[in-house]
C-alpha cells in the first residue's frame, strides 16, 4: 500500500495532469518535471473555479459513456416520441410533418391494442406475484442449513442463464399437443378427458389440450414458463435478504415459542420488504420485455390470446411498416415501464439509497 | 459446513421427518427446474419416429438413437454461433469498461447534482427496448449512412469520386452495428453493478492518495482498477449472457442471412413449418451451449450479477 501511495505521490503533478509512466520498470515521470506546486496551491485553484472542481475532474470518466448511453436511450426515446406524432409508414425515410396525436387516437379504437394491453397487464401482475411467492418459498427452504446448498441454488437459477429463444424452443416441445411432456403425463394418468372438458373453449372440437392456442390456456402457459425461468432470480434476491436478518431475530421468536410458520409470517417475511420491492421491479420489467419468448414461440403473430404490447409493436412497425403507429405503441409501453420504476427510484432517492 | 463422515452419520441419525420432507421438496425443485432441459437433451438424440412414440424425458432406445438431428442443428447454427461471439465479446468488454469508468466518475469523486445523472442511468436499465427500436433502425439504416456518405464523398471526394456508399448490407458492418448498440445499452447495468461495488470501497485510501496529489486518472489506474477485478468478472459474465441471449436487437439490425446470430437462427429453426422436435431441441442445446458453459463454470459470479450485489 505504501508503495502505491509513494508512486502516486511521485506521479501526481500539481496540475493533476494524466501521468505518463514507464510500465516496464515502474519509473515515474511527473509530466511537469520536479513539481513544486503543493496541494495548498491546488485548493486555491479549486476555489477560484466557477464550477465545482470535482465535476470537472470526474467528467472525463462519466461524460463520454453517459453521452453514448444517453444518445441511444433518451435520444432514441425522444426521437421515437417525435415519430409517433407523424404519419410515417411504408418504405423510405421519415417525413417530419403533420405532427398530431392521431396515432394515439387510433389505438383507442383498435381492438387488437386493447387485447394486447390487457394481456400485458395480466402477464405483468400474475407473473410477478407468483414469481415472488415461489421465489420466497424456495429461498426459505434453501435457508434451512441444508447440505449441497450451492448445488441446489445453481440448479434453480440455471433457467435464467438461458436465452428466451432457447427456453421458448424447449417449452414449445413441453406444451406440444400430440407428444409433449404435459399431455403425455396427463394421458398416462387418464386425466385427458376431464381436463379437455374443463379447459376446452366453446366451439372447439379438439380431443387433446392445445396449450398454446386455446384462449383458456395460452397466456397461462406463457406465464407458467416465465415463472419457471425467473423464480430463481426472486430466490437469489430473497436469499440475500434472509441472510441479512440477524440470527437473534430467529432465536427470539423461538424463545417466545412461535412455530416455524408463525415465526416466518410474523417476524421474518415482514423484514423482506425491500427485497420484495426490488425483485418485483426487475420482474415486472422482464414481463414487459417478454417479446423474445413469445416471438420465438409463435412468431410475430401469436394470436389475440398471447399478444402483448411488445409483440404488437414489433408486428405493426417491422412487419406492416406502420412506423408511426408502432412508435406510439412503444411510447405506451415506455409509460407503463415508467409507472413501475418511477415510484421505485423516487423512494430509493428519498431513502438516500442512490 | 463440515463434510466429515462423523458429522454426516450424526446428521443422518438426527434427520427427522420434517428434514426428510424438506429434502424431498428440494429434489422436486430440481425436477421442476430441469425437466424442460432434460427432455430437450433426450429428444435431440431420438429419431423422428422415436420421439413421437416415447415419453419425452425417457432416454432413446437402441435403434431410436441418432446423432443426425444434432448434426443438422449444428450445421444450421454454427455460422450463427460464430457471429454471436464476434458480436457479443467486444460489446461485453466495451460495456464493462465504460460502466466501470462511469461508476468511478459518479461514485468515488462526488459532486453536487451527481444523483440526477445516476437516476437517469439507472432508469436506462429498465426501459423497454421497443421504445427505441424504430429510431435505432432509422439511425443505422438511414441517418448514419446518409451522414457518412456525405462526409466521405465531400472530404475524400478526390479518392472516391463521390461514389462511396456506406456498406449497409455488409454482414460484418451489421454485426458491428449490433455490437455497438449492445455496448451502449449495456452501460447502465454495468455502471450500476460497479457503482454498488465502489461505494463499498473505503474512502480513506482514496483520500490519502488525493491528499498526496494523485490525479483522478492515476487513482483509477492504480487503486480502483486493481480492486475492481472481481467485479469485472461478475459484470463480464452477466453482460455476456445478456448480449448473447438477445433476439430483439438482432431481428431489427441484422438482415443479411450470413450475419444472423445464433438466437436468430434458432428462432428460424423453431418457426419452421415442419416440427421436427429432435432438430429444434438439438438447436436449443447448441445455441445455449456457450451461456451454459459460462454459467456452469462461473455460476457464482452470475448469481452476484443478477442480484446486483457485490
Amino acid at each position: 500500500m505504501r508503495e502505491i501511495l509513494s508512486r502516486l505521490r511521485a506521479a501526481g503533478g500539481g496540475l493533476r495532469s494524466a501521468i505518463s509512466r514507464d510500465e516496464s520498470n515502474g519509473d515515474q515521470l511527473a509530466t511537469d518535471g520536479g513539481t513544486t506546486v503543493t496541494t495548498a496551491g491546488d485548493d486555491t485553484l479549486r476555489k477560484s473555479l466557477p464550477v465545482e472542481w470535482e465535476l470537472v475532474e470526474s467528467a472525463p470518466f462519466w461524460l463520454p459513456p453517459v453521452l453514448l448511453a444517453g444518445f441511444f436511450v433518451y435520444g432514441a426515446i425522444a426521437w421515437n416520441f417525435l415519430l409517433s406524432l407523424t404519419d410515417y409508414n411504408g418504405l423510405g425515410g421519415a417525413t417530419y410533418a403533420n405532427f398530431d396525436f392521431s396515432m394515439y387516437a387510433r389505438m383507442l379504437n383498435d381492438g387488437a391494442f386493447w387485447h394486447a394491453a390487457q394481456n400485458t397487464v395480466v402477464l405483468l401482475v400474475v407473473f410477478t406475484v407468483l414469481c415472488l411467492a415461489l421465489g420466497l418459498l424456495v429461498a426459505i427452504l434453501i435457508d434451512q442449513n441444508i447440505r449441497f446448498e450451492n448445488s441446489f441454488r445453481t440448479i434453480y437459477l440455471l433457467p435464467m442463464s438461458l436465452s428466451f429463444v432457447v427456453t421458448a424452443t424447449m417449452w414449445a416441445w413441453v406444451y406440444n399437443a400430440r407428444s409433449g411432456v404435459f399431455n403425455q403425463l396427463i394421458r398416462l394418468f387418464n386425466l385427458e378427458g376431464l381436463l379437455v372438458g374443463l379447459l376446452r373453449p366453446a366451439g372447439v372440437n379438439a380431443e387433446v389440450i392445445q396449450w398454446l392456442s386455446w384462449n383458456t390456456t395460452a397466456l397461462a402457459a406463457v406465464i407458467f414458463a416465465l415463472i419457471w425461468q425467473f423464480s430463481g432470480y426472486a430466490m437469489v434476491v430473497f436469499l440475500a435478504g434472509l441472510r441479512a436478518i440477524p440470527q437473534a431475530h430467529y432465536e427470539a421468536a423461538r424463545v417466545d415459542g412461535a412455530t416455524t410458520v408463525r415465526m416466518y409470517m410474523r417476524v421474518i417475511i415482514p423484514q423482506l420488504r425491500a427485497s420484495a420491492v426490488s425483485a418485483s421491479v426487475v420482474l415486472m420489467v422482464f414481463a414487459l420485455k417478454a417479446f423474445d419468448f413469445i416471438y420465438a414461440l409463435r412468431g410475430s403473430q401469436p394470436g389475440a390470446n398471447m399478444d402483448i404490447l411488445a409483440t404488437m409493436m414489433y408486428r405493426v412497425a417491422f412487419d406492416s411498416l406502420q412506423w408511426a403507429y408502432g412508435s406510439a405503441i412503444a411510447i405506451v409501453l415506455f409509460v407503463l415501464a415508467l409507472l413501475v420504476i418511477g415510484p421505485y427510484l423516487y423512494s430509493e432517492y428519498r431513502r438516500g439509497e442512490l | 459446513m463440515s463434510t466429515g463422515t462423523r458429522d454426516y452419520v450424526e446428521e443422518l441419525r438426527d434427520m427427522d421427518n420434517s428434514r426428510i420432507g424438506l429434502y424431498a421438496v428440494l429434489l422436486f425443485g430440481i425436477v421442476f427446474y430441469l425437466f424442460p432441459v432434460e427432455t430437450a437433451v433426450m429428444t435431440m438424440f431420438k429419431t423422428q419416429g422415436e420421439f413421437a412414440r416415447t415419453l419425452p424425458f425417457a432416454p432413446p432406445s437402441g435403434d431410436g438413437f441418432t446423432l443426425s438431428a444434432l448434426a443438422t442443428a449444428w450445421n444450421t447454427l454454427r455460422p450463427g454461433l460464430l457471429n454471436s461471439l464476434l458480436m457479443a465479446i467486444p460489446a461485453t468488454i466495451m460495456s464493462a469498461l465504460l460502466g466501470s469508468l462511469t461508476a468511478y466518475g459518479l461514485t468515488t469523486i462526488s459532486w453536487r447534482g451527481q444523483v440526477g445523472v445516476v437516476v437517469l442511468i439507472i432508469a436506462g436499465i429498465f426501459i423497454p427496448y421497443q421504445a427505441v427500436l424504430v429510431p435505432l433502425a432509422q439511425f443505422w439504416y438511414q441517418i448514419l449512412p446518409g451522414l457518412l456518405n456525405g462526409f466521405v464523398n465531400t472530404v475524400f471526394g478526390f479518392v472516391t469520386g463521390g461514389n462511396w456508399t456506406y456498406p449497409s448490407r455488409n454482414g460484418y458492418v451489421q454485426l458491428m452495428q449490433l455490437s455497438i448498440t449492445h455496448a451502449a445499452y449495456g452501460i447502465p447495468i454495468c455502471t450500476l453493478l460497479f457503482r454498488s461495488y465502489y461505494q463499498a470501497i473505503s474512502d480513506e485510501m482514496i483520500e490519502a492518495a488525493r491528499l498526496d496529489g494523485a490525479s483522478a486518472f492515476s487513482i483509477y489506474r492504480n487503486i480502483i482498477l486493481p480492486l475492481s477485478l472481481p467485479m469485472f468478472a461478475v459484470t463480464l459474465i452477466y453482460q455476456f449472457t445478456q448480449v448473447y441471449n438477445d433476439l430483439l436487437f438482432a431481428l431489427v439490425l441484422v438482415n443479411e442471412p450470413a450475419a444472423q446470430v445464433a438466437t436468430q437462427r434458432l428462432a428460424a429453426l423453431t418457426g419452421g413449418v415442419v416440427q421436427s422436435f429432435n432438430t429444434t431441441m438439438a438447436g436449443a442445446i447448441v445455441a445455449a451451449f456457450p451461456t451454459l458453459l459460462v454459467y456452469i463454470v462461473f455460476g457464482e459470479q452470475f448469481a452476484k450479477g443478477v442480484a446486483g450485489e457485490n
